[in-house]
Order: C-alpha cells, then structure tokens, then sequence
C-alpha cells in the first residue's frame, strides 16, 4: 500500500503535469507488474467494487477509536471527506512493519492488499469483513489509510486523466501515446501479464472488441465566424444523450460509454441493432431515450442506463436508440485519419436515415420521425446535417435547440481526422444560451474534497406565494472567496438544522442557469431543470425579487411546447 | 446562587471582584490571559497579566496602557475575590486565570497547549471546581505530530530550498507561533528573516529574556536573501501580496493547526503546510478536563456545542459558554493575520457564536 499512497499523495500535491507523469513513471517502474496492473486500474477509474458500506465502516471505526458515533458523524461533516476523517480519528498505526531498506518489495503490496482486504470481503460476513478491516488499519499509517478508505468504500478517484496515465506509460515504454491509449481502452487490466502486454512493443490481440479513444469537443469560445468559411464546417445537433462507441467486429459486438464500460447489457436493443452492421465497423455516436416520435429527456435515458441490465419493463417504457455521427473503422480498416468527408460518405453507406426530412430546414416538432421505409423496430440512424448557408443561418437554427430537446449544435471542420483526446480547434460544441432565473437560497449544506468544511452545497428554491419551492441543487459557479463569504452568511441565517443539512432564512439571491426544463415528479415544484449551475450571486437583489413558480411554468410551457404539440408527451 | 464569571456585553465579568477576564470592550479592570488580539483589545483602564508577558502586552496596548503584573502562582485579592495566573503554555506570558471566591474556584484557561515549547512556561494544571477550555481543535481529528517531528521536517524543507537556490517562506503568525518557529529552526541551514510584524515582536520575546536565533530584518529593495538559503517568517496576510514577489523565486509554507486537512491545504492553494499549533488537540483537551479534575467544564470559542455534548456523555456538567474568542483563525477565512481578529466574524466554528456575534455587530 505504501508505493500506490505515495503516488497518490504525489499526484495530490502537485498540479504540474510533468511531475504528475514523473511521479506515475516511477510507480510504473518500481511497482511489481501485479501491483502496476492493479494501481493502473485505479487511476484510469475502473468501476471499483464497494466491499464495505461506509455506514458499516464508521461503526467499526467508532469502536475502534473508543468515540461516540454521532462524533465520528460531526467530524465527518468537518472534514467533508469520510476517508480521511476515519484515518484521522483511528490510533496511531499499531503494528510496526519491519522497515524494508529494499525498495521493490513493500509488507502489503496494493495487489496483494486489494485481494486480501478488498476483493476477498466479499460475499463474506460482516464480522469476518470488520476483522480484515480492523486488522489492516494497523498495519497502515493514517496517509496509506486514507488511500485505502477509498479503495474499500469503491470511491478511490485519483487527480489524472487517462490521457496522463497514457503518456507516463508511452514514456515509459517507448510506445506512442495513441497506441497506449487505445490498449487501455480494453479495459481488462487485471493479471502482471496483462500489464507486461499493455506496455509490450509487440501489438496484441488482447481485445479484440478494443473501442477507439474518443475525440472530444472543445466548447466554443469565440464568435463562429471565427472559425473562417461556414464551408469548411459541418453542423449538426448536439444530443443531449451519452456518448457512446458501438464496436462491430468478428469476436462480437460491444457498447462502450466514454467511461469505458461496456454497456451491452444496458442497451440490448443496440446490441441487436448492431448486428446488422458488417463486420468491421466502429460507430462513434450518442445514445438518446426516445418514442418513435419524439425525444425523451435526458432524465429518462439516465434511468435507463442506470439500470445494469434492462429488463423488457424499462425497455418498453425508455425505449433507446443510436445516433451515429461518425464511422472510425470500416470494413476492419481503421480510417480515424481520413477526413470527416470521407468518413461522413462511408457512414451512410452503414448507417440508414432516421429522418424524414432535415429539421433544421422545418419548422416543425423537435420528433425523430421514422424513415417509413425502414423497419419498424430500427434503432440505429446517422445524425443528420444541418444545412446552413452562411453563420448567421447557423445561429438562428441554433436558437431552436432547446424546443428540440437538444443542447445546441455541433460544428466540426469537414477536413478533421478523428483525433484523440481533446485538442482544440477541429470540434466545436456551440451551445444553446443558458436559461436563467433569480432563486432563493433554501438549504445548505457543507461541500466535500476542496470545498470540505464550507457550505457551498445549495438547494435553491422559488417562490410560490410565500412559500418556497425548491427548484435545483447547485454547487458550483461561484469564486472561492464568494463561497467564503457566503458560507459566513449561511451560518449566521440558519434557522434550524437537520443533521448536516441547514435551513436558512431567505437572504441569499443567486442567478441559477440551467440547460433546459422538464416536468418532474420528484420535486416539490413539479419542475425538474438540467444541469443547473449558479451564473452568479445577485447581491442586488431581495429575495422576495426572486422568480415565482409561475415564471417556471411559463418556460416548461416554452421549452415542452412542441412536443405538446406532437401530443407525444408521455403516454 | 449566581456564578463566578458570566458573560455580560463587556464580556466574562466576575461581578464580586468587579473586574473581566479578556474583555471585548473596554472596562475599568482587565484581567488578561494573553496579548492575542481577540482576548487583548486596547482601551481598558487597567490590565493585570502575568509578569513574563508584559513587554508583549505592551507591543499591543501602547505606552499609555497601565499594565500590572502578577508572577506565575502569585496571588491576589480583589475586592476579595483571590486571583492567580498560571501558565497556560501557549505563547510568551500566556496565562490561565485562577479566580476562586467562597470556596468555589473558577480556571479559566484562555488559550493553551501542553506540548512543549522553548519559548514560553509550560502549562501546569490547577485544580478547580469550573474549567472554561478554548475548544478550537475540539474534534478527534485534529491530534498534533510531534512538535520536534515537525521541526524536523521543517528543517529539511528549508535546507532542500536552500540547495536549490530558493527562499523559504513560513507563514505563521506574528505573535507567538512565529517565535516559537524560529526557536525550532536550525541556524546553520541559512540565515533567517523576519516580517516586520514580527521583528516588533521578536524584540518583545528578546527583551523579556527568551533565547531565539539570529533573526535579521528584512533589507529594503532585496532579492534573494541570503543568497537563496534563507528563510522568511511572515504574518499569513502575506500570501498572495507583491511584498512575497521580491523574494524571487520562494517555497512557501503555512504553519498551521488547520493543515492537518487536506481540504483546507488544497483550498488554501498553498503548497506545502505544516501541522504546529499552539492550541490544544483533542487528546490533550480531554486530557486537561480530566487533570483539572472539575465537575463543570464551559466551552469557548472552538467547537463548544460538540466538545459540551460528549463531555455531558462522559458524566460531567458541561455546557457552551458564548464568547468572541477566536483561537486559531481557520486559513479560509481569508484575512488570517491575528491583527485584523477583531475586525473579522468568528471562524466558522464558532457556531454557537456566530448568531450572537453577528447580532451584536447588527
């Protein structure tokens, strides 16, 4: 444990990249190949297995340090991070490993560690898992702890990118980064073989149902006409979906999120779908929640992928599909660096139409409307283009996003290779203006990581007759030393508190954006908003200035309108 | 019966000797545990602190202040009323304040700690029936490295600077904790400066008989000091002001109690902390409950509702005690140079303080 806690200390008190690669190179180096493969999974944020509840956890923790559970609770909320609040509270390490002067062999290896404390407490009974439990926390220091905390409760993150990770390995092996990046893209990185093969100059043929590392879009930051001739640029919709790569290859077909994980179980229908495709083909594209005609919000489709496996219930109830915008191997050949022109014409040679007509050029609902002549249980279509003539076509297209159910457009320059990562200047995410209101602070609560022991977790609500009505939650948007400030103010104002969770009397005015409104039963308001983030804090304003349910109402009714319209809300 | 001490708008008055102990405003009689800005303010008539901190208590109340002295474990009578100080060990002439009337006797320990320091007496513990505690680091978390394992670790940090040609600067505070660093430092690394805050402050220490290092002012118009291999003590308000930029290329450091949380580091954006406090930690605070051996313990400034309920839990009559002290001002509170305490809200801690604080301040 005490080689991987260093590196993550290390990666944790640095924000130099180069010394964030120095110091995974060394890991990479010195670590037995076990414990690289294991180390390895963790930094590229493999779903990580919860072998302890966290409530189980500050139990045992309690006992352990001969304190009051409800004391362990308030540290926590001190602390804003449960990890090291245990480290922090538990005696001093117990048992004195022998100090090894030998670098390259460690008392508890992470590999070693996983397997014993981590992996082998499942399916095990708690009181074998608080006996592991206890017995480890001797043997760690309170920093080798904290690192463990993380590992145990599934929530280890660690401050680098996959891109990071890739580079220091590519480094480290001599191996160009694109290769790496693609090789880990596989996903299973479990034995020391597997990392030996990982890093050998030898290709392999470990996975063969292998995704393609994404290429990510920069949002934009200028005006477009910036970006030089609309001509050189093709437009599309930017869907509020999940980014997804559908791989169809002769070992079989695979759905990867950008996360990496494979979600075959979760999309059956796309799976089904995909074998119609020819052998040989890699789909980058976006999954969306929708009924034959029309688009479903992002909320739904959300639902659905969080169910691991989707059972004909949710299916019939969230049906999914797959927007493909881009083809990045055909017929087995990987065809990444040929233009988005060629690839574009290759794609629709794979992929059908979905679309009746272009919806850019009508007016009408924001509806997928079926091709008549395909089947009708067809699942897969490519995301049309939106013609536009000149920028300023582009810009009032835009404008219609949001009735559409969409974020907005996507520009990407006709003559792009299909990069990796995310280098600036080839795909644009234009999006639509936020919607704003004024809300009311309503509740606080105290932030975690960075934020830990600041209110800066906000439930903000609006006004129904003199009531308020929570809207969104928030966390971010504001300066540090606004949150400072503020934290001040919740303090002063609270009125009651419930647990963590404080009541505060209205004084507190913020400008909350947000993408989009939908109806929600989850919410007191009735009104659920997407991705709500503060725009900024309006100290001029009183709070009875603040907007009112109704004002709400009026933007669902807006941004829901046409699917009103198409009469295809929710049936 | 009333109590010996309570807390009026003048703040911890003892109504039978008609004098306060760290009165927040001015009144005819202060009894003074300390010369840290929240529990010394200017303007009273008479201060009473204990001998060893007068040139200290000068720095901060003027010339003018009339300022007498008792020694450590000396006793006087007040309208009455027997009053000593004891040494409360957290910085130079820090006292607890023994008040004991009709046989019932009252501690009140200010600020203190029971980790060694070379800069001031230590903490003794005195028997009472009433112990007001400062419970600023009042959570299990908070339990402090050994100071000497700091010290070590501060000594490499600068000497590590040194080889590569960088100043060292030390965050800490003015009063105390930045006396207490230079007496842990090792000379022989570089030479060591100090803020002008400080240097007042360090004269002060001098000239009431504490050993300290060299410490050298800081020259006008300098760049590297030292050569590189020197070290700069300087009040927390320093980070971030263009008076760090002429150092050249500097490490920085904060001291602090608070950088024991990795949340408070990051946020402080600061890139290295060392854990040194001049308060007690949880253990010690128990530790000095259980020693007084009192039956009654009220809470201040700190986390008083938290430290009250678990020593209730652990049989003793315990409760909070509502003051404007601060303690060890939280690095997230931005301003953290001990002179602008009393301008500033309570840390955020103080819970149980704030409401009353922010009313008064209404």
């Amino acid at each position: 444990m005490k080689r991987f806690s260093d590196l993550y200390w290390k990666l944790d008190s640095t924000t130099s990249t180069n010394q964030k690669i120095e110091a995974l190179k060394e890991y990479f180096v010195s670590a037995p190949p076990e414990d690289a493969a294991c180390g390895l999974r963790v930094l590229c944020g493999a779903k990580q297995l919860r072998a302890v509840s966290t409530r189980s956890l500050r139990e045992w923790a309690a006992e352990f340090a001969e304190i009051p559970l409800w004391l362990v609770e308030e540290s926590y909320a001190h602390v804003g991070d449960l990890a090291e609040t245990l480290a922090l509270i538990l005696p001093d390490q117990l048992t004195q490993e022998p100090n090894s002067t030998d670098h390259s062999t460690e008392p508890l290896p992470l590999s070693r560690c996983f397997e014993a404390t981590i992996r082998g407490l499942k399916g095990k009974p708690d009181s074998y898992k608080r006996q592991v439990v206890e017995e480890t926390w001797k043997r760690l220091t309170p920093r080798e702890r904290i690192v463990w905390h993380k590992l145990l409760t599934g929530g280890c993150r660690v401050g680098v990118s996959r891109t990071l990770v890739a580079r220091a390995l590519a480094e480290m092996s001599g191996l160009e980064p694109a290769v790496l990046a693609e090789r880990m893209m596989a996903a299973t990185i479990e034995t020391a073989e597997d990392f030996q093969s990982l890093i050998s100059p030898h290709p392999t043929s470990a996975d063969s149902l292998r995704p393609y590392p994404f290429f990510l879009a920069s949002p934009i930051s200028n005006e477009p006409q910036e970006l030089g001739s609309v001509m050189d640029w093709q437009a599309e919709w930017k869907w509020d979906g999940m980014r997804a790569q559908v791989v169809r290859r002769s070992a079989g077909i695979s759905i990867w999120s950008r996360g990496e994980e494979r979600m075959n179980d979760a999309f059956p229908e796309i799976v089904e779908a995909a074998e119609h495709l020819p052998d040989g083909t890699v789909l980058d594209g976006e999954l969306l929640a929708a009924h034959p005609n029309n688009l479903l919000p992002f909320s739904m489709l959300s639902r659905r992928a969080s169910r691991k496996r989707a059972g004909k219930k949710i299916r019939t109830e969230i049906p999914a599909v797959f927007v493909a915008y881009d083809l990045l191997e055909a017929r087995g050949k990987d065809i990444r660096s040929e233009p988005l022109s060629f690839r574009r014409r290759e794609l629709l040679t794979v992929v059908p139409s979905a679309f009746q007509r272009q919806p850019a050029l009508s007016g009408g609902p924001a509806t997928l409307h079926r091709n008549p002549a395909a089947s009708s249980d067809i699942r897969m279509f490519h995301s049309p283009l939106i013609d536009g003539h000149s920028w300023d076509d582009l810009t009032l297209t835009r404008q219609q996003a949001r009735r559409r159910g969409v974020e907005g457009l996507m520009l990407k320059r006709i003559a792009s290779s299909y990069a990796h990562g995310r280098p600036r200047g080839d795909w644009w995410k234009w999006k639509v203006e936020p919607l704003e209101i004024d809300a009311v602070l309503h509740y606080a609560q105290a932030g975690h990581g960075r934020r830990a022991g600041l209110h800066t977790d906000y439930t903000l609500g609006v006004w129904d007759g003199d009531q308020l009505v929570t809207v969104a939650k928030a966390y971010s948007g504001l300066s540090d030393k606004e949150l400072i400030e503020i934290d001040k103010i919740i303090r002063s104002t609270t009125i009651e508190r419930h647990g963590p969770v404080r009541v505060v009397r209205p004084t507190l005015v913020f400008q909350l954006a947000f993408e989009n409104v939908s109806r929600s039963t989850r919410h007191k308001s009735g009104i659920a908003v997407r991705f709500p983030r503060i725009a900024r804090w309006r100290r001029d304003k009183l709070p009875h200035e603040a907007a009112t349910l109704s004002d709400l109402k009026v933007l669902l009714a807006q941004a829901t309108g046409q699917q009103q319209l198409s009469g295809e809300q929710t049936e | 019966m009333a109590d010996l001490l309570e807390i009026t708008p003048n703040g911890l008055y003892c109504a039978a000797g008609n004098f306060y102990i760290d009165p927040w405003r001015p009144v005819s009689h202060a009894v003074i545990t300390h010369a840290h800005a929240d529990h010394a303010r200017p303007g009273s008539d008479r201060y009473l602190c204990a001998a060893p901190g007068k040139h200290v208590l000068r720095t901060r109340m003027g010339s003018q202040a009339l300022i007498d002295t008792l020694k450590y474990n000396e006793h006087v009578t007040i309208n009455g009323v027997d009053v000593s100080l004891h040494p409360a060990g957290h910085l130079l002439g820090s006292s607890q304040v023994r008040v004991s009337h009709r046989g019932i006797t009252w501690v009140v320990t200010g600020d203190y700690k029971l980790q060694n320091d070379t800069t001031c007496d230590c903490f003794e513990s005195v028997p009472c029936d009433v112990f007001v505690t400062e419970s600023t680091f009042g959570l299990p978390v908070y339990r402090w490295p050994d100071p000497e394992t700091v010290a070590h670790e501060i000594n490499a940090w600068w000497r590590a600077n040194a080889e590569s040609g960088r100043t060292s600067v030390l965050l800490a505070y003015a009063l105390g904790k930045a006396q207490r660093l230079a007496s842990l430092l090792d000379p022989s690394i570089g030479p060591i400066y100090g803020h002008g805050a400080v240097m007042k402050l360090v004269e002060a220490y001098r000239a009431s008989g504490v050993r300290l290092p060299p410490i050298n002012r800081i020259p006008p118009h300098s760049r590297k000091i030292g050569g590189g291999r020197g070290i700069v003590i300087a009040p927390p308000s320093a980070a971030g002001t263009t008076w760090i930029n002429r150092f050249g290329e500097t490490s920085l450091a904060m001291v602090s109690g608070w950088m024991l949380l990795r949340g408070v580091r990051r946020r402080r954006g600061i890139p290295k902390g060392f854990i040194l406090s001049d308060h007690v930690d949880y253990p010690d605070l128990m530790q000095a409950v259980h020693a007084s051996g009192a039956q009654r313990v009220l809470v201040t400034h700190g986390f008083t509702d938290i430290v009250a309920r678990l020593l209730t839990e652990r049989g003793l009559k315990a409760e909070v005690l509502a003051t404007r002290f601060i303690g060890e001002t939280n690095p997230d509170d931005g301003d953290t140079d001990e002179d602008a305490q009393d301008l500033q809200a309570p840390t955020h801690e103080s819970i149980d303080t704030d409401k009353k604080d922010t009313e008064d301040a209404q």
